[in-house]
């Protein structure tokens, strides 16, 4: 157990919290749990939930963000997926689209296939955001800051990161029922206008 | 051999309008002109590019990703697991490194198995030649609207207009 584990909220609580703040803006968001909890706790046709090429949220997010600039586009992240595609890192911190927020829920682990521990715990991803060139950069342990923080960036030019230092705990979320055709019509038509 | 502009313009006309990818040299005159038009953004991974290009798509782009078939490699789990499970289309312009076993020793595996790979994830596939131009690019428009999915276009050493003659 790590030395703040008791102190950390569930990804899930912070999920809900987040998508508490969000309205119609396009959500990204990365394979395994995460997409499950995200579908679980409120399933809007603006959510992109991803079933595979982990790694790659923040850039299909990065392309919505670049078609869109008009649309504040989020990335629902985790730390195995950032170490897995970090070159985008680079990438989103060279181009620096203003309307691009990445948060990340490191918990430390791969917890779709077990909880094998990923390296985040001793490379701090916020600092290799900052490093890559993202405007805004902020950790965050509990729901207040992470509320506090969150609202900041909405009001911000980005690129901005939010990691959130969250606890392995996983809801009880079964698998995203829509079909993935059915997810990337749903989307394209929700962030049409 | 066909001008890297005429090129460019031909996949504009066809309605493409969001092009990213990773460079080769056989792609070279094709970046620049891209880069002139303003029209490229560079990526650092051949899947990242991928997934870029799905988000545009869905963005409402057409989208194209220039790549060395090296990058078929990297991004090969993108293409599977995002473009073609979730219905998304982009044009792959595929340089042929390695074509006939004449290359560097890195490219001649993907070189020689390039079509029957992506045979086997069912990409469709085409060669550019100079002759068959207009039928070429004829086909990736239709297939694209059609199947949803990524088209690829293999481009060959000298069909193209490089950046050294």
């Amino acid at each position: 157990m790590r030395p703040e584990q008791g102190t950390l909220i569930s990804r899930a609580q912070a999920m809900e919290a987040l998508l508490e703040l969000l309205t119609d803006q396009p959500v990204i968001i990365c394979n395994g749990f995460p997409s499950r909890e995200a579908h679980k706790i409120a399933d809007r046709p603006t959510h992109f939930y991803m079933i595979g090429s982990m790694g790659n949220a923040s850039a299909i997010a990065l392309g919505v963000a670049l078609a869109k600039p008009n649309k504040q586009v989020i990335t629902f992240d985790g730390d195995g997926n950032v170490l897995m595609g970090m070159g985008t890192l680079a990438t989103v911190g060279a181009l620096k689209p203003k309307n691009f927020i990445h948060v990340v829920f490191d918990n430390e682990v791969y917890g779709t296939t077990g909880n094998q521990p990923t390296i985040s715990n001793v490379v701090p991803l916020e600092k290799v955001a900052k490093s890559a060139g993202y405007v805004n950069v902020e950790r965050v342990l509990d729901r207040d800051d992470l509320v506090y923080e969150f609202k900041d960036m909405l009001k911000k030019d980005g690129p901005s990161m939010l990691l959130i230092k969250v606890n392995e705990f996983v809801e009880d979320a079964g698998r995203v029922l829509h079909d993935p055709p059915d997810i990337t019509r749903r989307f394209m038509k929700a962030i049409e206008e | 051999m066909i001008e890297s502009d005429v090129f460019v313009q031909t996949m504009q006309d066809m309605g493409v309008n969001f092009f990213t990818g990773v460079p080769d040299s056989i792609l070279g005159g094709i970046i620049a002109e891209l880069m002139n038009r303003r029209l490229y953004t560079p990526a650092v991974r051949e899947d990242e590019a991928v997934g870029m290009a799905a988000g545009a798509y869905m963005a409402g782009k057409t989208p194209a990703v220039l790549m060395q078939n090296s990058g078929l490699g990297t991004s090969l789990n993108a293409l599977i697991s995002l473009n073609m499970i979730y219905q998304q289309p982009c044009v792959l312009i595929v340089s042929w490194r390695g074509q006939g076993g004449k290359d560097a020793p890195e490219h001649l595996v993907m070189g020689e198995v390039m079509p029957q790979l992506l045979d086997t994830v069912k990409i469709p596939h085409r060669t550019l030649t100079e002759k068959t131009v207009i039928e070429d690019f004829r086909w990736i428009a239709e297939t694209f609207m059609k199947q949803r999915i990524p088209v690829a276009l293999f481009i060959t050493k000298g069909v193209v207009k490089g950046l050294h003659p």
